[in-house]
Formats: structure tokens, sequence, C-alpha cells
């Protein structure tokens, strides 16, 4: 099943409450995820010669020792901000070598996400319990997505949970299931793509990465999405400056749209875009199948 | 009246009171998406719910009367037995899914597979439907004002589909046929009965072309 959310902020005013408005959404989508929570959202980017990366890591780590040691290897202070069990690392440094070092010195943790604005957070249990331990309420940004995971394809872990991020700022969450993703996974890996998990939908986000490292902008790597993609699904895809989304031909897996002047959002269900203000005014609407929605900063 | 406050009263609770009267009117606010809103309804009862609703508002309805002044989510309808459904805005997907009888109104566009399976019931679409509406419809008439997406009437029995805009790609086995007199007549009068303001005149009919009903040996490949 799983539930998706996403909203896109229009008036910069409301980006303080950007997390308040995510958490009510993905607590309302718990009946269709009760497995995991997770939300990819784009605040503060960095400068050009730095890097947003987010961690994460099972059980203790001495998070103070690793910002030393990077600090260290680099030459530079790092800042590094805890939330539950993940951090967020800003250095000054190219974001494809910082992880190799990284992976090499602590291959424990997890790379959520890399980029100049994304953080990724996300964790097997209950929304409610997610919002709670991450302090969505506290959080601020620009836009975000987020999804709440009934598991069928793959285990319920953390690393299996969504968002999938695979390439800079680019993230995707996936209601539905994905037929082919295992061809589609051995060919990725040929073409030099890193794959972490058996997850389906951590397949749409790596065909996607492939497609815009090939040149594709995003609405023709989304195009292309539709023809070499098998399978049920609503995607929802973020990027540093914006948001897409995308259903596939048969379009049996739920999706609604809705838009004001101050934001735009999407969902798997109206219910959770009516906890935004002003959602009992705004113009909605079921996106077509088939069909690319984006929008950009 | 009798008015309802979903933010208050829990769905359930609304669903029985609504089960238990076998007359009145009675009003619901705050829909706010939920699901199964007045489900299962089997009086003449009068509904209405101000907003947007879930899954399968009004399914199951038998002889009442639900308006819904919003967009409705998926499988609104659902099963319908009697009476009447009339939605201000769009439907999801699905609306109308099996319907045996009653009056579905859809004032705004149907998503993908209006009236799949329909099974008697009349659907009025005064905007347009989505892919795959009336797949496998069996009984019944799905009125379309609007366009009709591809599929439209896919492997189709003997529901009759009248439309008055474009078709994209039909359904297999569905094809147009001919307007007569009898078919112009009833619809009309369908339309006069829900005061849609169109002429039976510019309608198309489309319905079964009746080649699925029958193992054909000369496709024993195809399958």
């Amino acid at each position: 099943m799983c539930g998706i959310v996403g909203i896109y902020l229009k008036n910069e005013e409301l980006n303080s409450q950007l997390g308040t408005f995510l958490a009510d959404m993905l607590v309302e989508m718990s009946d269709r995820g009760p497995d995991s929570a997770g939300i990819a959202l784009y605040r503060d980017p960095v400068s050009q010669s730095s890097c947003k990366l987010t961690l994460n890591v099972e059980g203790n780590f001495d998070w103070a020792n690793l910002q030393a040691s990077m600090s260290g290897y680099l030459g530079s202070n790092v800042t590094l901000e805890i939330l539950a069990s993940h951090a967020v690392v800003v250095a000054a440094s190219d974001g494809t070598a910082l992880q190799e070092w990284l992976g090499s010195e602590y291959p424990e943790l997890r790379v959520m996400s890399a980029g100049s604005a994304i953080e990724i957070y996300k964790e097997k249990g209950l929304p409610r319990d997610f919002v709670k331990d991450f302090e969505l309420h506290n959080l601020n940004g620009s836009h975000a997505l987020g999804h709440t995971r009934m598991a069928t394809e793959s285990a319920v872990t953390t690393e299996h949970s969504h968002p999938f991020s695979t390439g800079m700022d680019l993230c995707l969450v996936h209601n539905g299931s994905l037929s082919n993703h295992n061809r589609l996974r051995q060919q990725l890996i040929n073409e030099g793509v890193d794959i972490q998990t058996d997850n389906d939908s951590e397949v749409a986000a790596a065909y996607l990465m492939w497609r815009l490292r090939e040149g594709d902008e995003l609405e023709e790597a989304l195009d292309r999405a539709l023809m070499d993609l098998d399978g049920f699904y609503t995607f929802a895809i973020g990027t540093k400056d914006g948001f897409a989304v995308l259903r596939d031909p048969i379009a049996c897996k739920p999706a609604v749209m809705a838009e004001t002047d101050d934001w735009v959002a999407m969902s798997s269900e109206y219910r959770a875009i009516a906890q935004l203000p002003g959602s009992a005014n705004a113009h909605v609407w079921e996106p077509s199948p088939a069909t690319v929605y984006t929008w950009g900063h | 009246m009798k008015t309802f406050d979903l933010n208050v009263d829990p769905v359930r609770m609304v669903n029985q009171e609504l089960h238990d009267s076998p007359v009145g009117g009675f009003s619901i606010n705050s829909p706010e998406g939920r699901h199964c809103i007045a489900c299962g309804v089997d009086a003449e009862i009068d509904v209405t719910i101000d907003g947007h609703v879930g899954y399968y508002c009004a399914g199951m309805n038998k002889l009442a009367s639900i308006q819904i002044a919003g967009n409705a989510g998926p499988g609104v309808a659902e099963n319908m037995m009697s009476g009447s459904v009339r939605i201000k805005g769009n439907a999801s997907q699905y609306a109308g899914a099996s319907a045996h009888g009653g009056t579905l109104i859809i004032e705004g566009d149907a998503s993908s597979r209006c009236g799949i399976s329909m099974k008697g019931a009349d659907i009025i679409v005064m905007g347009s439907v989505g892919h795959m509406s009336a797949f496998m419809a069996q009984s019944g008439r799905l009125v379309i004002c609007g366009d009709a997406g591809d599929y439209l009437g896919d492997s189709i029995y003997e529901a009759d589909i009248y439309i008055l805009g474009e078709t994209g790609e039909l359904g297999v086995d569905c094809i147009e046929k001919k307007m007569t007199a009898e078919h112009r007549d009833s619809l009309s009068d369908l339309l006069i009965a829900n005061k849609i303001d169109r002429s039976a005149k510019e309608f198309r009919r489309y319905g079964s072309a009746r080649k699925l009903y029958n193992f054909n040996i000369d496709h024993a490949d195809d399958y």
C-alpha cells in the first residue's frame, strides 16, 4: 500500500512551518504505511565548494569522534548536527570524495543523502513515533517529501525505508511495486550505478540518477522512465529546487494534488492535504496517468 | 435536519445513525477526505456531505439520496443498489464500480475506470472520464458529456455508453452503434429526470460488438 506526501512552498514566509505541515500529512497516512516512515527535506543550501551529507547508524556511535576525524582529514572544520539516529554533516569537500572516505573509514555508517540542500531521515516504526523522535515540528525548509511504508517487496528495515536517494540532491518516494526491478538493477549496476538494497523503489531512484548523469533533464528522464519501468507506481521526486510527480499509464495507485497561492501539495489521499492551511479552498485535482508534473523555484 | 461534524463524531457512529434512521435529512460537515462516509445506507433518507470525501463514499447505497459538495476519492457509490449519489466536484478512480442500480451524477470529471463492471446503474458524468471507463460493463448506462480516455468500454457486455465529446482508442470489442429512436428517447428521459441541460440528439452511442461472447477458434493462437 504505502502513503506518499509532498509539499512545495510557493510562499517563503511559510518555510519555518514546513516540518509541521509534513508531520501532519505523514501521520494522516499512517494507515497506509505503519511499518516505517521517512522524509526528505530541502533547506539551507550550502556553498558550491561544500557538501551536506545525512548519515545514519544502528546503535551507539561516537559522532564527536567522527566530526574530529573528518575535520582532521579535510583540514577544515566540519559541522555536525545529530537528530535521533541520524546526523547531518556539512563539510568543505566534494560530496563524492567524502563519501568514499567515509566508506573506507566508517563502513558502519550509511549515507542517507548527499547534496547541497537535501536531508533524509527515515526509521522503521509508526509515523507518529518518527515525527516525535525526529522533532519534525522544528524543521524548516522550502520543499519536502514523505513516505509511510507498508512493506510488500522487501524487508522492514531502516535502509529499506523510503525516501531513496542515489544522486546529489535527488530523491524519490514510491507507492506501488515494480515488476522488472531485478533486471533493471543489474543493468544499472553494469552502468556503474551504486545500489545498496534489493528494494524495487531504490531501482527507480537509481534509474533517474543514471539518466540525469547521462545528461537528461528531469522531465526527459521521467518520460524515459515511463518506457523502461514496468509495474505500478506513483512517484514523487525531489530535486534541489523543485519536485515532480509521475504515475504509470495504468494509474491504479492513488494520487491527488492541490494548489493554493502558498503551496503545492501531493498525496496518496486527500485527507493528508486536508491538514494544510487553506486546503478547503485549494484547487484539487487527480494527476493524469503517464504525465509528468513538475514545480521549481 | 440533523448535523454531524466528523472532526467530532466518528464516521462509524455517523454511519450507524444513518443506518438506524428510516427517514430524515442529514448534513455531514468536515469530511476532510475520510473513508466510507455514508456507506451502506438502506433507507429513503437525504444526506449532504459538505467537502471532499475519501475512499468508498456512499458505497452500497440503497434508496438514499446522497450529495457530496466536493470531490470524491476512489470507489464512490461502489456497488450502489438504488437511490442517487450526486457529486459537485470530480470523482477519482472506479466511480460507480459494479453498481447495480440507482443514479450516480458527477458534475465534474471522473478519473479512470468509471463504471467498471457496472451492472445496471445509470452514471452521468458532466465532464470527461479517464481511461478504461465502462470496462466489462454488464448493464446500465454511462453517459459522458465530455470526452473519454483510451480503452472505453473494453470487454463490454450489454451496457450502453452515450458520449458527446471525443473518444480515444476504443477498448476491445467496443464499437459505435446506431442511436435508435428508442435509445434517444430513453436517454432524453434520463437527462430530463436528472435536470441535465443537454439534448439526447447530440450524443453518440457505443456498446458491445459481441465478438468476445464465444470462443473463436480462428484466434486460438492469440489466447
